[in-house]
């Protein structure tokens, strides 16, 4: 057992009680906060992976935004629990048998005998100047830059549905129109009347 | 010593249990995204996984990729729940039923 080994254990520990916890937690809010857990050990396992940059982006987008949005949200919403927690140990039977069966046969297949040391030898260390996110931007910058515009646009996609869709104007504020206000005509604004000049009131003279 | 598949196992236990939220929280539509979350992340352990062990970096393209999808899905799939609970007052899956399916 040498010091991967053990951290290996430790995270993959933290990660799976975190998962469990996510699933079986009454509390939304508690829900999301083992997630961040659990995408914080995440990124841990990934370390040993020698993905580096990875694992830091996983920090920052996952637990740095999306789990930010997911308890903004859980926070606003007003949730009956009680309605939403029922029918929860009805399918238990059925569901752990379905999972359990689904973690034992693909732990058949992806056992030692087919992905161990000896099928798939542990790669050698890296130098010690070797730069993860160096390798992943070369490959990212000239091989897959296609892809990389199209999850641009993905991005920019996601944005405006996610803007258009929660937007929405009251009806009663006040607010500007710019079309308008650059269309408007000068007789629309000042309005030139015709009135006869007036004489020097007899009140005017009586205050002198 | 690790092997690859101590992380292919690890992966696939925690697709497991995501099935196993997805069944047990069908009626909470927040957990069943978080649930899809856990999923997306075990499929990316296992990316990162293959790449390390086969020497090959595009696995972690991939992963970069990915994170961008789940990252937009979740945005838009926590905006529509917004706007349900808007609309009906609940996010109750039962309640969900205006298309008569």
């Amino acid at each position: 057992m040498n010091f991967l080994t053990i951290v290996f254990y430790l995270f993959a520990a933290i990660l799976l009680f975190a998962a469990f916890r996510v699933i079986t937690t009454r509390n939304p809010i508690q829900a999301a906060l083992f997630l961040v857990l659990a995408f914080f050990s995440a990124a841990g396992l990934w370390l040993t992976l020698e993905a580096e940059f990875l694992a830091i982006a996983l920090v920052m987008v996952y637990v740095g935004a999306v789990m930010v949005l997911f308890l903004f949200v859980v926070m606003m919403l007003d949730i009956n629990l009680d309605r939403l927690r029922e029918g929860f140990w009805s399918y238990l039977p059925l569901a752990g048998f379905v999972a359990t069966m689904l973690a034992l046969e693909m732990a058949v297949v992806l056992g030692s005998r087919s992905f161990g040391l000896s099928i798939v030898p542990a790669p050698l260390a890296h130098a010690a100047n070797y730069s993860n996110t160096r390798e992943l931007g070369l490959l990212l910058y000239t091989e897959y830059v296609y892809p990389f515009e199209l999850a641009a646009v993905v991005l920019l996609v996601a944005i405006v549905a996610a803007i258009a869709l929660t937007m929405r104007r009251r009806k009663h504020t006040k607010h500007q129109d710019p079309s308008k206000q650059v269309k408007v005509k000068r007789d629309q604004r000042l309005r030139v009347i015709n009135m006869p000049s007036e004489r020097a009131s007899s009140t005017k003279i009586s205050g002198e | 010593m690790l092997s690859l598949s101590h992380y292919l196992i690890l992966g696939a236990i925690l697709f497991s249990i995501s099935v196993l939220g997805i069944f047990l929280n069908r009626k909470n539509l927040i957990i069943l995204l978080m649930a899809i979350e856990l999923m997306l992340l075990a499929v990316n352990l296992n990316f990162i996984a293959f790449s390390h062990y086969l020497g090959d970096a595009s696995g972690q393209i991939f992963v970069f990729f990915i994170l961008t999808v789940a990252a937009a899905e979740s945005a838009i799939g926590l905006a529509i729940l917004v706007v349900l609970f808007r609309k009906l007052n609940t996010i109750h899956v039962d309640d969900l039923d205006q298309l008569q399916g």
